[in-house]
């Protein structure tokens, strides 16, 4: 512990040290470019600009955190970076037209020596000489670039439990609905048949909400590979899944199935969009495409007078998975 | 040896070899009976069935679950055709999807080779195996186009796209329905061939696929509203046209501009 404080100090006065000599040396040189007249507007303009990028970016948060389809437009948020990111640059080219002293080079661009990158580091240094509020101005500039960082990090939030999620487990899916097709007639279980598939919604809801739609498809009872906890999912080996697919929301429009399963690609629902590729076999597994996650599976049972009725609620939130996921509620 | 004897040499090595290989695999042509009758009949049918069928479909068409080596060491496994009717082997037959290559290929339309008279001959030989399915007559005249779009769209498109210029599912090609009669795009959403799945007539009724008929009898001649159809297959091609001719104007432009502020 003792040994680790010396060496502190030791650096410390070594750093000391250091400073003091480039101070001397600073102090000694005589200046390359001329000290220009602060310009007062100029910094009032600069502040001002990166004034209104900082809004901009905490705009963007803000919409971004208040986002929904119906109140807020998503075009929003395009504007607000792109604003943040315009009234930055314009902060910088007034920095550098109006505050940075230039220095005209009259003969040609001098081959690189230790003495001249020296000099061009205190040109540098010394080009700032014209401005006089040195700390709000690095202040300001901090603080857009800090807030639009902030902006660009925030999406992040998205993938930690920051905000609510519960609707996306909402649908309009409970215990002993029926499934009903296009026309309201309730599906039996003899009329789903093997090697076709169907499209079914809750009876009695609203057949545009996300939610709602599932593909029916009957399986050979052997071939299913669900887990233990879904063994009763699947009455008679028929299986439903949301109908819409879990990477860009567009509907399950395409069930491959074998003729003659022993040569032929097994069963798989593929959405059109994408190729995304699930397998009802294996409660929704993605096989194929771009897809992030497996398809909610539905849970059915077949009352007594043979009609197709759901278990409970989907196994897993419904819709696309992407950054405005929670606003689009499921029932 | 001279030129000309290895010349010779080649040749017979060449035919030999040749005829060798033609031998080994009789499933590249059609096995015909020695004696054909003038007309269709079960009995030619039989005949047809054991000589170019029986391998992949069984005796009877019992079906064969596992592959196994059949006659001539030709690997065969297909399915049961006990149960399928008239159905199912005149659309595989007219498409000329069956006979098979090779049991691991997809089927597709390729040349059919068995003469009308074959075909209706095989039709009525596995038909009588087992009660199934007749060939369906439609008239796609008595249905509606606007009906037609709607359920194509629903059923059919996603794998065939909207125009019906065919396409692709995962891990197999989907073919354009530009050349096939009304009977097959019939039989075929009643069979479901290879990887399509079955529409029963409690899912499209016989009216309604007269409508998807119609429909897809009235995009062989699309309305090709921008003046060229692109091949009518959608947004891929378009937008390729688009930056052919945007993405040379654009460089043009910044040539312009870049010359411009320069002088």
């Amino acid at each position: 512990m003792k040994r680790l404080l010396r060496w502190v100090v030791a650096l410390g006065a070594l750093l000391y040290g250091r400073m003091l000599r480039r101070r001397r040396e600073k102090r000694e040189r005589r200046r390359i470019v001329p000290a220009g007249t602060p310009e007062r507007s100029a910094e009032n303009l600069v502040l001002a600009l990166l004034g209104v990028a900082t809004l901009f970016a905490i705009g963007f948060i803000v919409a971004y955190a208040e986002y929904s389809p119906r109140s807020l437009p998503n075009e929003l948020l395009g504007i607000c970076l792109g604003m943040c990111f315009l009234f930055i640059a314009a902060a910088l080219a007034v920095v550098a037209k109006r505050l940075v002293v230039t220095e005209e080079l009259e003969d040609k661009y001098p081959k690189v020596h230790e003495e001249e990158q020296l000099q061009v580091a205190e040109i540098v240094h010394e080009s700032g000489g014209r401005i006089t509020r040195k700390r709000l101005l690095m202040g300001a500039g901090a603080a857009a670039g800090g807030a639009l960082a902030a902006a660009l990090g925030t999406p992040a939030a998205s993938l930690g439990p920051v905000w609510h999620t519960a609707p996306l487990d909402q649908s309009p899916w409970r215990r002993g609905k029926r499934l009903v097709d296009e026309d309201d007639r309730p599906y039996s279980a003899d009329t789903i048949e093997q090697g076709s598939f169907y499209t079914a919604f809750p009876e009695g809801a609203d057949k545009d909400r996300l939610g709602a739609a599932v593909v029916v498809v009957r399986l050979d009872p052997n071939g299913l590979q669900l887990p233990a906890a879904r063994a009763t999912w699947a009455p008679e080996g028929i299986v439903a899944y949301s109908k819409i697919c879990t990477h860009a929301g567009c509907a399950i429009a395409l069930y491959r199935k074998p003729t003659f399963p022993t040569l032929e690609p097994h069963a798989a629902l593929v959405c059109p969009c994408h190729y995304s590729t699930f397998d009802p076999a294996r409660a929704g597994a993605v096989i194929y495409g771009p897809a992030g996650r497996p398809l909610p599976q539905l849970p059915l049972l077949i009352d007594d007078a043979g009609m197709m009725r759901a278990g409970g609620n989907f196994s897993g939130p419904v819709g696309p998975s992407w950054w405005a996921v929670r606003d689009h509620k499921a029932d | 040896m001279s030129a000309r004897t290895r010349l010779v040499a080649v040749a017979a090595l060449v035919l030999f070899v040749g005829t060798g290989v033609a031998l080994a695999q009789p499933q590249s042509g059609i096995v015909r009976p020695t004696f054909e009758p003038s007309a269709p009949s079960v009995q030619l049918g039989a005949e047809l069935y054991a000589g170019n069928c029986a391998t992949c479909h069984g005796i009877d068409g019992s079906g064969v679950s596992t592959p196994r080596r059949g006659a001539g060491g030709v690997l065969g496994a297909g399915p049961p055709l006990r149960r399928v009717g008239a159905l199912a082997p005149d659309l595989y037959l007219r498409l000329g999807y069956m006979p098979l290559s090779s049991i691991h290929s997809e089927p597709e339309s390729e040349r059919v080779l068995l003469s009308d008279k074959e075909i209706r001959s095989l039709v009525a030989y596995v038909a009588s195996l087992g009660a199934g399915p007749g060939i369906p007559h439609p008239a796609p005249s008595t249905g509606g186009i606007s009906e037609g779009v709607h359920l194509f769209t629903e059923h059919c498109a996603g794998c065939h796209q909207v125009l019906a210029r065919g396409g692709f599912v995962t891990g197999a090609r989907v073919p354009p329905l530009q050349t096939v009669s009304p009977t097959q795009i019939a039989e075929a959403v009643r069979v479901g061939p290879y990887l399509m799945p079955r529409f029963s007539a409690g899912e499209i009724s016989d009216s309604q696929l007269n409508s998807i008929i119609k429909y897809i009898l009235s995009t062989r001649h699309p309305d090709n509203r921008g003046g060229w159809g692109i091949g009518n297959i959608g947004p891929i091609p378009e937008g390729l046209v688009a930056w052919w001719i945007a993405a040379p104007f654009l460089l043009f432009t910044c040539r312009v501009l870049a010359k411009r502020f320069r002088g």
